[in-house]
């Protein structure tokens, strides 16, 4: 987005563990953001409405909607992606069983999904399947039909509680 | 003809695909994680009407804001690209109109596009369409399918004499003789709506025409790269070599990126035009409104039975919302002709009649989505069977046990034309006992219902035709690849790289492929790497549709893995001074009788590409090995199967809750059963959402799309999906190697059926049932009484 005439702002903000300074657009949002001015292209845009869950990232500890929130509202914030969370391992065991589990197809939606079932386990490390149905709600699907993530997550409780 | 395949070999084994460890980690790159230098972003302009005259009256104002490059009509397009028009000689006859990449003077469906800006970004492109400058003068739609045919109806296409785009009327047997003598009848007029794919990753161009050398390369987020390369170069007026397509890593497709749309083909010709790159990704919105729909039935159905409760014969209507537009290429008549192929496909019975109706309306074309009319045919042919059954007083499960076809009467070309082979219906029926435990399920189901629960077990008997030959699209006349192709190539360290014209769209047909190179040659999975999707890099073939990956993918790479394991063998039996009868190739390692080893393959193709002085005169392996498949028998390849859903209707509110969900199939062999699983899951999810959430709504009155978010049209979601039960019966197809069927879109083809018996089960406590999907709290609510 960047063009002369496009007004933005500079932020200040903690990315996946490294300070960094940049220049954004005012209206873009945050999961644009990453993608297209950070390359971080592991968070995905399904909608850009709010509803599927595909553009999640971590913001201040607490898993929101990338495309809901702007770039410039990041400013003072620790955000972490999927690439992050990725290198720091804190998700290793869900991506283990994501993969044991063929838990994913097209794979467009696991970022997301990852991120959301890691804050469930953060909270709560026996959830039923019930829970975990209630807890992936806001995390749209069209492959796997949820059976095989739910299977994943419970597997992966598992081993974080062994 | 099956092969023997090795005991202990890759085929068959639950193996996780390796592609998703970089997907787990979001090292995935699809479509919009690509980018070129000094691309243009594009948005565009779509018709707000579902049948509008338009005249663009000023552009200068949007073509002057700055960051914009260009604002482009269908005029500009007309030096860069073609136009097109759906013909196909199997539907003669068939009306559908001229099209181009943009809408000339007239849009005919609401999300058609009109008009195309080029800027130095997405949010640019979209500031300038705001500021173009377009009179409308909206005209009469016709949307509704029915009304469409009343003759006052207004024209879909100006100039038109009806919209009646296509009709026919097919069939076998004595019809009238076979109602005449019935000792039942029952008929039912079912309703489906039109819905949609909604792959998370929505469909998008990366185009990139360079002038110099007068060729096009394109990202898409594609099903079939090979099928686009075909059009493009035909309606760009490019040599095939000279236009290459590459689908990454796809986020889904499900039948709608199998099609030629008008805005993937206006980037293409757009970015010839500037001569610079030219990105556009569909966002959500436009995904809603112009991704192709489908399955838009009026069906109206009856079937004749006997004393004795056999299926005498099938007679059913069917009235088909096309869309403006018959899709290009393959045509949106394939949808109903495959639900009427479908009707009655598990049984047995002695007379079929269909008549078609294909309506023209305005509204975005329809088109091949997963389990392409199946769902329809069977939905309606299980609700005439549990109408019988309970006419009958007898259990349905009993009615259609009595019914299907069993081994001994195949091979069978039932009335309705459809060859039927190969099936399994009395063994996966035990199976299928076994696997619900009827028993404890119906005593399960008495204790809800003594709770005053209103719950419904359903049954759905399916028929897929699967993995379509070249018989299919052939005679029609219509461009469609049903071979396959595979290129294994021998590494010198040893590794095995395979090219393959199958598609990768997250249904694991890599990881299938993988596996089946692995046995053919002798070489773990590990020490193979395969590459699909890109027209420069893998052969000519069919890429993703009709559940083809294995069935004929997987037999172009046995016979690639095959004739490289010869060479090998041929060569290293020289270089051992044996015969290579006496050797074989196990895990990268050339073995005697004995299984004693006598040479690596790294070591052997070390010297074959380093050290070829070593080799003995005369000696030339070809390590590079290419097979490509067709299947010459079997049209189609028949797969069979039953499913069963439970469900919770809410009478106060009328929302149906899904509670378990089982299947039973038989895919033939199974390269990798636990992909084959989730394939079958995510099928049956996808088939839940058509019963009862799904649908594209119009506004009855001014023709205007409704459901244009996902707030607004309702997917399945984790929590309200159910845990699903699969099983499987293994009836290897006889006419190739590895004898493995269509396994990918069996779920969504009987889960609607299913889930309509187990509502209209649980609704017979009631006296009500419903006819209409999706089952919607409002259709529950009406079929109760409770709204009018
Ligand atoms: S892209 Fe943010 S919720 Fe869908
Ligand atoms: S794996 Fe494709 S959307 Fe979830």
């Amino acid at each position: 987005m960047d063009h002369p005439d496009e007004p933005t702002a500079e932020i200040a903000l903690t990315l996946n563990g490294e300070p960094i300074r940049a220049r954004v657009p005012l209206r873009q949002n945050l999961v644009d953001w990453l993608r297209h001015g950070q390359g971080l292209t592991g968070s995905h845009v399904g909608c850009e409405h709010g509803v599927c869950g595909a553009c999640h990232v971590q913001v201040d500890g607490r898993v929101v909607r990338g495309c809901l929130m702007l770039a410039v509202q990041a400013d003072g914030a620790r955000v972490e992606t999927i690439e992050g969370a990725t290198e720091t391992g804190r998700i290793r065991a869900l991506q283990d069983a994501f993969f044991n589990r063929a838990a994913l197809q097209c794979g467009f939606c696991t970022p997301g999904m990852l991120l959301q079932a890691a804050e469930l386990l953060a909270t709560n490390p026996a959830p039923t399947r019930t829970e975990i149905r209630e807890a992936l709600s806001g995390n749209y699907c069209r492959c796997t039909g949820y059976h095989a993530i739910v299977d994943a997550v419970e597997a992966a409780a598992a081993v974080l509680r062994a | 003809m099956n092969e023997t395949l090795p005991d202990d070999g890759w085929i068959g084994r639950s193996l996780p695909r390796a592609a998703t460890r970089r997907l787990v980690e979001g090292r995935g790159r699809y479509l919009d994680d690509h980018a070129a230098k000094g691309e243009l972003h594009a948005a565009f302009l779509r018709s707000p009407f579902p049948h509008a005259a338009f005249r663009i009256s000023d552009r200068e104002a949007a073509r002057t804001l700055p960051g914009v490059r260009a604002v482009l009509t269908a005029e500009d397009l007309v030096p860069a690209c073609r136009s097109w028009r759906t013909q196909s000689l199997a539907f003669a006859g068939l009306v559908s109109p001229v099209q181009g990449p943009l809408a000339r003077e007239r849009a005919v469906y609401q999300g058609e596009p009109v008009a195309l800006v080029l800027a130095a970004s997405r949010a640019i492109a979209e500031d300038a369409l705001e500021l173009i400058g377009i009179d409308w003068d909206e005209l009469p739609a016709a949307t509704d399918p029915v009304a469409a045919l009343e003759p006052d109806a207004p024209a879909v296409h100006q100039g038109l004499p009806s919209n009646l785009a296509w009709r026919t009327e097919f069939g076998g047997g004595d019809v009238e003789a076979a109602f005449a003598r019935a000792a039942l009848v029952v008929e039912d007029r079912l309703v489906f709506t039109r819905h949609t794919g909604v792959p998370l990753e929505s469909r998008g161009a990366l185009a990139s025409y360079d002038p110099a050398a007068e060729a096009l390369e394109v990202r898409l987020s594609h099903q079939i790269p090979h099928q686009m390369q075909v059009h493009l170069a035909e309606l760009l007026d490019l040599p095939m070599g000279r236009v290459r397509v590459i689908a990454g890593d796809v986020g889904g497709g499900f039948g709608i990126k199998m099609h030629v749309y008008p805005d993937e083909v206006a980037i293409c010709a757009a970015s010839r035009l500037l001569r610079r790159p030219v990105r556009w990704v569909s966002d959500r919105i436009e995904a809603l409104m112009a991704d192709i729909h489908a399955r838009e039935h009026v069906m109206r159905a009856r079937m004749a039975v006997d004393a004795e409760g056999r299926i005498l014969a099938f007679d059913v209507d069917d009235i088909q919302g096309l869309g403006a537009y018959s899709v290009y290429p393959r045509s949106s008549t394939v949808e109903a002709i495959s639900a009427l192929r479908t009707v009655g496909a598990p049984y047995r019975f002695d007379a079929y009649r269909a008549r078609l109706r294909s309506v023209l309306q305005n509204k975005v074309p329809t088109g091949q989505y997963r389990s392409v009319g199946h769902p329809i045919g069977c939905a309606t042919t299980e609700r005439l069977v549990d109408l019988a059954a309970a006419a009958r007083g007898e259990d349905p499960l009993e009615f259609r046990r009595r019914n299907l076809l069993r081994e001994a009467e195949l091979p069978w070309t039932n009335p309705a034309g459809g060859r039927m082979a190969e099936l399994s219906h009395t063994a996966t029926l035990a199976e299928f006992e076994r696997l619900l435990d009827l028993p404890s399920l119906r005593a399960e189901i008495a204790a809800m219902r003594a709770q005053g629960r209103l719950v419904g077990l359903g049954f759905a008997a399916v028929v897929e035709y699967t993995a379509s030959g070249p018989g299919a699209y052939g005679p029609a006349g219509i461009p469609v690849s049903a071979v396959d192709t595979v290129v294994v190539q021998l590494e010198p360290g040893g590794d095995v790289i395979a090219r393959a014209s199958v598609a990768e769209i997250g249904q694991g047909i890599q990881q299938g492929i993988v596996q089946v190179v692995a046995d053919a040659v002798g070489v773990s999975p590990s020490r193979i790497t395969i590459h699909t999707g890109d027209t420069g890099n893998a052969p000519h073939g069919g890429g993703a549709w009709a559940s083809r990956g294995a069935g004929i993918g997987g037999e172009a790479a046995w016979g690639a893995g095959r004739k490289l394991r010869a060479e090998i063998l041929g060569a290293a039996a020289s270089l051992l001074q044996t015969t290579p009868e006496a050797l074989d190739l196990r895990d990268g390692q050339v073995v005697d009788a004995t299984g004693t080893p006598r040479l690596a393959l790294a070591d052997l193709a070390a010297t074959v590409f380093f050290r070829g002085h070593e080799l003995p005169g005369g000696l030339q392996p070809q390590f590079t090995a290419t097979h490509q498949f067709r299947r010459e028998e079997d049209v189609f390849l028949t797969t069979n199967g039953l499913q069963a859903s439970l469900v919770e209707v809410d009478p106060d509110t009328g929302l149906v809750t899904p509670l378990r969900h089982w299947v039973v199939g038989d895919c033939g062999r199974r390269l990798n059963p636990l992909l084959v699983d989730e394939q079958v899951r995510g099928g049956v999810v996808q088939g839940i959402g058509e019963a009862l959430l799904e649908a594209c709504r119009y506004d009855p009155g001014n023709g205007q799309l409704l459901t244009g978010t996902l707030a607004d049209y309702l997917l399945p979601m984790a929590d309200n999906a159910p845990d699903i039960t699969v099983g499987h019966v293994e009836t290897p197809y006889s006419g190739s190697a590895l004898g493995a069927k269509g396994a990918g879109e069996a779920g969504t083809c009987g889960a609607p059926a299913a889930v309509l018996c187990a509502v209209n089960d649980a609704l017979a406590a009631r006296g009500a049932a419903v006819t209409e999907m999706p089952i919607t709290p409002a259709v529950v609510l009406r079929a109760l009484g409770t709204l009018p």
